[in-house]
């Protein structure tokens, strides 16, 4: 279960150029990375975010490069979950593969209702996010099998067939 | 089936595979490069402190490296990475390690195919998005992050979901000044960067048959800016020629698609209709005609990267800057060596040289906004390459134009947009 505080960027297209520049991807230090999170659409991210916190962003959140640094950098700014429309194939399969922050896609109402600053709480076993602060509950989509299974064994690495 | 789904099939040990099956599929060829390389190495670097030490990786010979991201060595970091992929290599034995200062090298998608690293029918997995470039030689080739590259270092194969395929029917003649650059442009303006997210993106018709393999690369390589997991296309005698020619002696499979294949959507392009194309800031779907942007100044003409600076595309530029002078800054750099010392070779670099272009060496650089020529804020570029998101060739607030080497080097000689039937 996570619990933290939305952070709604209204956008669709967020693509790991803006999620963590270009020049920084020689960094190999994840909180150093961290420090530029999302630094090229909002210089004051880092700031606001806290530990546990849980990003809002509208269609194909995370296209662009096969960078491993978009969500090892969101991770270590303080986001757990990214709820989206809809994912870029790559930015999806590495938050998974690498057990980095778990990627949720959401339907439009759900979009729509959640504002800045709500708290919110996700729970995978039941599958819904639920707006602490709208005291609303949001139903979502059950990962498929296998991927549930990496979810579950921390990640690609830890998984066995 | 389609060809992804026979590759994905035979790679699975399967008859039959169907779009949404997931498998674990073996995969034949795996890259990585100074960006990736440094990043999987961490990833099992962290394997050994939880106390699983890596002694061995699955197949030395089908791992091959790139330095190409930040090289020449950018600064101290760049260049410690480097070291850490050197020592990785002589640890592990992996042979096939294109250094740069030590003959060829450069950019990772190039090599895939200049160097025949891949062959056709095989599975090849990279450290990098664009990896998708590799397809149009008629193999699965897609972009993975750190975890999954090193899961494939370990075992030697990794979970597909096998994806819905969309087909791109390229028909007609391809008339004069129209590149694959402006095709696949217009394809994804026509349906957006999204439209091809989980998905194959192949390509068919005479005017694939009758384009250069170096032309076909320019399509594969952005279906990438279309969200694909795949861009490709089934190879033909072109192919085998073009890989005999870099390997006399390879061996592969010939893996076709089926006359009675399936298809999610198949969409049809007449390309004798078409218009040199420009990408407007800031996405590769904001596409319009070059002449309707023709008043638009620029401060710099880039002609680089694994999308436009491949031998063909360098020609196509030096065609029309021959003779004349450039009015803006000209960056010329070659993806790879072999292709700098052929332009150097067959005179194309007196051609950029006399047009007053600085030449550089073969490096991702200022494609990545990296270095080598990165852009301020407010100016504009025209380039060969293929995303131009903010800030992804430098300053958040400089604006990229995205287009053909022609357009790119007209647009040279005229200090403005322009289509290169103007000049
Ligand atoms: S040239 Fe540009 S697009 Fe191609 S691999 Fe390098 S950074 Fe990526």
């Amino acid at each position: 279960m996570q619990r933290g505080i939305a952070h709604k960027y209204e956008k669709d297209n967020i693509d790991t150029d803006v999620i963590i520049p270009g020049p920084y991807l020689k960094i190999m230090d994840p909180n150093e990375l961290g420090k530029h999170a999302m630094e090229g659409l909002d210089v004051n991210f880092i700031r606001k975010v806290k530990d546990g916190d849980i990003l809002v962003a509208g269609n194909n959140f995370g296209c662009g490069s096969s960078r491993e640094h978009a969500p090892i950098a969101l991770k270590h700014a303080g986001i757990r979950a990214v709820l989206a429309l809809s994912f870029a194939r790559i930015f999806y399969r590495n938050c998974i593969d690498g057990a980095h922050l778990l990627p949720i896609e959401i339907d439009r109402e759900a979009y729509n209702d959640i504002s800045d600053k709500d708290e919110l709480e996700i729970d995978i076993e039941k599958n819904e996010v639920r707006n602490l602060t709208k005291k609303r509950v949001y139903k979502i989509k059950p990962f498929p099998e296998l991927i549930k299974k990496i979810i579950d064994a921390g990640g690609l690495l830890n998984y066995t067939q | 089936m389609n060809i992804t789904e026979k590759i994905l099939a035979k790679a699975s040990n399967r008859s039959r595979v169907e779009p949404g099956d997931v498998v674990f599929a073996k995969v034949d060829k795996v890259m990585v490069h100074d960006v990736s390389g440094p990043g999987v190495i961490t990833v099992l670097k962290e394997l050994e402190k939880r106390g699983k030490r890596v002694e061995k990786i699955w197949d030395a010979d089908r791992v091959w490296i790139t330095e190409d991201h930040f090289v020449p060595a950018v600064d101290k970091i760049a260049a410690q990475n480097l070291v850490m992929l050197d020592k990785f290599s002589k640890e592990f034995g992996i042979e096939k390690h294109f250094r740069y200062g030590m003959g060829q090298y450069g950019i990772c998608h190039t090599l895939s195919h200049e160097e025949a690293m891949v062959l056709p029918g095989e599975v090849y997995v990279g450290g990098d998005s664009h990896t998708n470039t590799t397809g149009a030689l008629g193999c699965f080739a897609t972009g993975m992050g750190h975890t999954d590259v090193a899961y494939v270092l370990l075992h030697g194969k990794i979970w597909f979901r096998v994806p819905e395929t969309i087909l791109f029917k390229m028909n007609g003649e391809i008339p004069p000044y129209i590149m694959a650059k402006d095709m696949i442009l217009k394809i994804i303006g026509d349906h957006g960067t999204e439209f091809g997210n989980y998905k194959a993106i192949q390509f068919t018709g005479e005017a694939i048959t009758n384009m250069p393999m170096e032309e076909r690369f320019t399509l594969t390589n952005m279906t990438t800016e279309c969200g694909a997991k795949n861009g490709i296309i089934d190879p033909d005698q072109k192919t085998i020629e073009y890989i005999r020619e870099r390997r006399p002696d390879a061996k592969f499979d010939l893996i076709k698609s089926d006359s009675d294949a399936q298809y999610h959507a198949i969409y049809e392009y007449y390309v004798d209709e078409l218009e040199p194309i420009v990408a407007k800031p800031h996405s590769p779907a904001n596409i319009s005609t070059a002449r309707e942007v023709s008043n638009i100044e620029i401060d710099k003409a880039y002609i680089g990267s694994c999308t436009g600076a491949k031998y063909t595309d360098l020609l196509a530029a030096a065609k029309i800057l021959k003779g004349r002078k450039s009015k803006v800054r000209l960056e010329v750099l070659p993806a790879t060596q072999s292709i700098y010392h052929k332009a150097m070779k067959n005179g194309l670099l007196d051609i950029f040289m006399d047009a007053g272009a600085v030449i550089g060496p073969p490096t991702c650089g200022a494609c990545c906004g990296a270095h080598m020529g990165v852009l301020a804020k407010d100016e504009v570029c025209v380039s060969t390459t293929n995303r131009n998101f903010p800030g992804r060739m430098g300053h958040v607030e400089s604006k990229t134009y995205l287009a053909s080497p022609q357009v790119v080097a007209a647009s040279a000689l005229k200090g403005k947009i322009t289509d290169p039937r103007d000049i």
